[in-house]
């Protein structure tokens, strides 16, 4: 670090050594950059590593037969497309594409969004004792470490929980959540889980809306629905929008709380893909089965990403 | 307070009460844990406890179920924080300092890192790091989780640095600084809030992580307590609900602390979301 000096990024600015800056060569200009590029060094090699390199093992891990026992542990041999070919032709797997996309629709597109966008409206005209607590709440669902949030969640849903013994002093027998509708508890406690993002995203959004707008369309007869979808709405699509991308990001990887919550059981009945993969690779020892759903969520999550990126390009550039 | 029109005042009722049943909601799961911790009869029903008693706490606080793993934890967080922050800090100078051809690609990269979902990726990382023989190191799993953060602490701190200005940097420059030296004393110590910002929003990630640790760790004396939560509801889960209840909040109030650390400093709980660019 002491024998090269950056240089400045002012021109005309004197140079140690008493070089004029002007007459240094395409060497020195090359050089220049890679001490100035030195300091990614780091970033780069922990994202090349432990980040890429997975991703480039998993394409490469999904067209073998590797296995975590048996003969296939020792030396994994490469089968071409026989994994995906299999994982087509396995009940399971269509239905596990089908579960997530409904567990992605119902509790991330419009649980989580519809519910956010509602509690940062409501929170407007509330009271402020009740916007605080409400606040709190839906943010500490959020922030508690998702093992101690799944576990609540778990103890809420169960036969003898608290939703069941709730339902119980309104005079109705509660069904066994966990057991037979896994998919509405974990859609619902993934709703409990993760509004408190969505809410705080259309909260700041709201708040930049200029009052003055909706303020004019009042005092032309604009109702209060009206004000929202043809006024408030289109003013925050962009919010709507990067929102929507994150959320479905998010619960896409979604693991943990459907993994306490019920397994995703009873059977595969609530087996999402990430638990399949999980299921797949280290419980029923298909390392190669679990390699390839990994590689195709991989895939699903690469394109969503690009979309996203898209629609944010002009604050990169 | 202005004047309130009728349509006003219902609004506010109507928005007060559907609001207060969401509360209700959203608060049940968290009183039952709260309740459940200081009642050693706990059901997993919300039940107001017959007598308040802190058992459940002083059974769970010994070295084998709370301290080692809570050391463990601590272990991992911090150090996937600190290598985090300092890869991060390191990258986002160039990236915000020069006009580098390679900024523009690496700054998608980042950004399409951030975007990656790494649950997904646990098994080719398990296989992976089985072949690299990291399984079961915490070191392996702190580089990992440092990998996994990195993408968002690179993306924030060079947002963070952007808006510490240039001038004094200029003056240290013509001195005959150098470039690490410059970082060192000039812009670290300009932009210290962000960066615990960074700090404080990998910490609280890496510590409520349970997946990677519990796909990556396998020996229980080196589990973090999300993982050993975990093994202790398969094996008492249904008599100490309780103790497990205990050990829960004991785990989430540093992360709990920290959020309220970070959103008071930064004036409102969209903190972290904004620092999501929202």
């Amino acid at each position: 670090m002491t024998t090269t000096i950056p240089s400045p990024a002012v021109p005309g600015t004197p140079v140690r050594g008493g070089r004029p800056p002007r007459t240094r060569g395409p060497g020195a200009t090359a050089r220049r950059s890679a001490t100035r590029a030195l300091p990614l060094l780091p970033a780069v090699v922990l994202l090349g590593v432990f980040l890429l390199g997975p991703v480039i093992w998993s394409f490469y891990g999904s067209l073998t037969d590797a296995s975590l026992t048996g003969s296939a542990a020792q030396g994994a041999s490469f089968v071409g497309f026989d994994n995906y070919l299999e994982l087509f032709s396995d009940p399971d797997f269509p239905k596990s594409v089908l579960l997530t996309l409904v567990f992605l629709v119902a509790s991330a597109i419009v649980g989580q969004n519809v519910l956010g966008l509602a509690l940062a409206l409501l929170m407007r005209s509330a009271h402020r004792v009740v916007r605080a607590l409400v606040g709190t709440f839906v943010v500490t669902a959020w922030v508690l470490p998702e093992i101690v949030a799944s576990f609540a969640a778990y103890a809420f849903f169960n036969d003898t929980g608290t939703l069941n013994s709730m339902l119980g002093l309104v005079g109705i027998d509660g069904p066994n959540w966990l057991f037979n509708l896994p998919m509405v508890s974990v859609i619902l406690a993934n709703i409990w889980r993760g509004t408190a993002f969505s809410m705080l995203v259309y909260s700041a959004a709201l708040h930049d809306v200029p009052q003055e707008i909706t303020e004019s369309a009042e005092v032309d007869g604009a109702r209060g629905w009206q004000r929202l979808v043809f006024i408030t709405l289109p003013m925050i699509r962009r919010s709507i929008t990067t929102n929507l991308m994150l959320t479905t990001l998010q619960t896409l990887s979604v693991f943990t709380l459907i993994f306490v919550m019920t397994g995703g059981g009873p059977g595969t009945e609530s087996s999402t893909l990430p638990i399949l993969a999980y299921q797949e690779a280290f419980q029923f020892s298909q390392l190669g089965f679990g390699t390839a759903i990994a590689t195709i969520l991989l895939v699903v999550g690469a394109l969503f990403s690009f979309v996203y990126i898209r629609a944010l390009r002009p604050e990169v550039d | 307070m202005g004047m309130t029109s009728p349509s006003q005042r219902v609004l506010r009722a109507t928005s007060n009460g559907v609001l207060l049943l969401v509360l209700v909601a959203f608060a049940l799961p968290l009183v039952w844990l709260l309740l459940a911790s200081v009642d050693t009869s706990a059901t997993l029903s919300v039940k107001w406890p017959e007598a308040f008693t802190l058992d459940n706490f002083t059974t769970v606080l010994t070295p084998d179920l709370a301290f080692v793993p809570l050391a463990n934890s601590l272990v991992i967080s911090l150090g996937c924080a600190l290598l985090t922050v300092a890869a991060a800090v390191l990258a986002a100078y160039p990236l915000s300092r020069y006009r580098m051809r390679i900024n523009k690609p690496f700054l998608y990269g980042v950004l399409f890192g951030t975007c990656l979902p790494v649950t997904a990726m646990m098994v080719p990382v398990y296989s992976l790091f089985v072949w690299l023989n990291l399984i079961d190191s915490v070191p392996g799993t702190i580089l990992f989780l440092a990998a996994s953060s990195l993408p968002m602490a690179i993306y924030m701190a060079k947002n963070f640095m952007d808006s510490v200005p240039i001038t004094l940097e200029e003056a240290a420059w013509v001195d005959g600084a150098s470039m690490l030296k410059t970082l060192t004393t000039i812009v670290i110590p300009l932009m210290r809030p962000g960066l615990a910002v960074v700090f404080i929003f990998v910490f609280i990630g890496a510590w409520g992580n349970f997946f990677v640790p519990f796909v990556l760790l396998l020996s229980p004396d080196r589990q973090p307590a999300a993982v050993t939560i975990f093994s202790f509801f398969g094996q008492y889960g249904s008599v100490a609900y309780g103790q497990l209840a205990a050990f829960s909040l004991l785990y989430s109030v540093p992360v709990l602390a920290l959020y309220v650390l970070v959103s008071r400093s930064l004036g409102g709980a969209s903190a972290l979301a904004g620092a999501v660019k929202g």
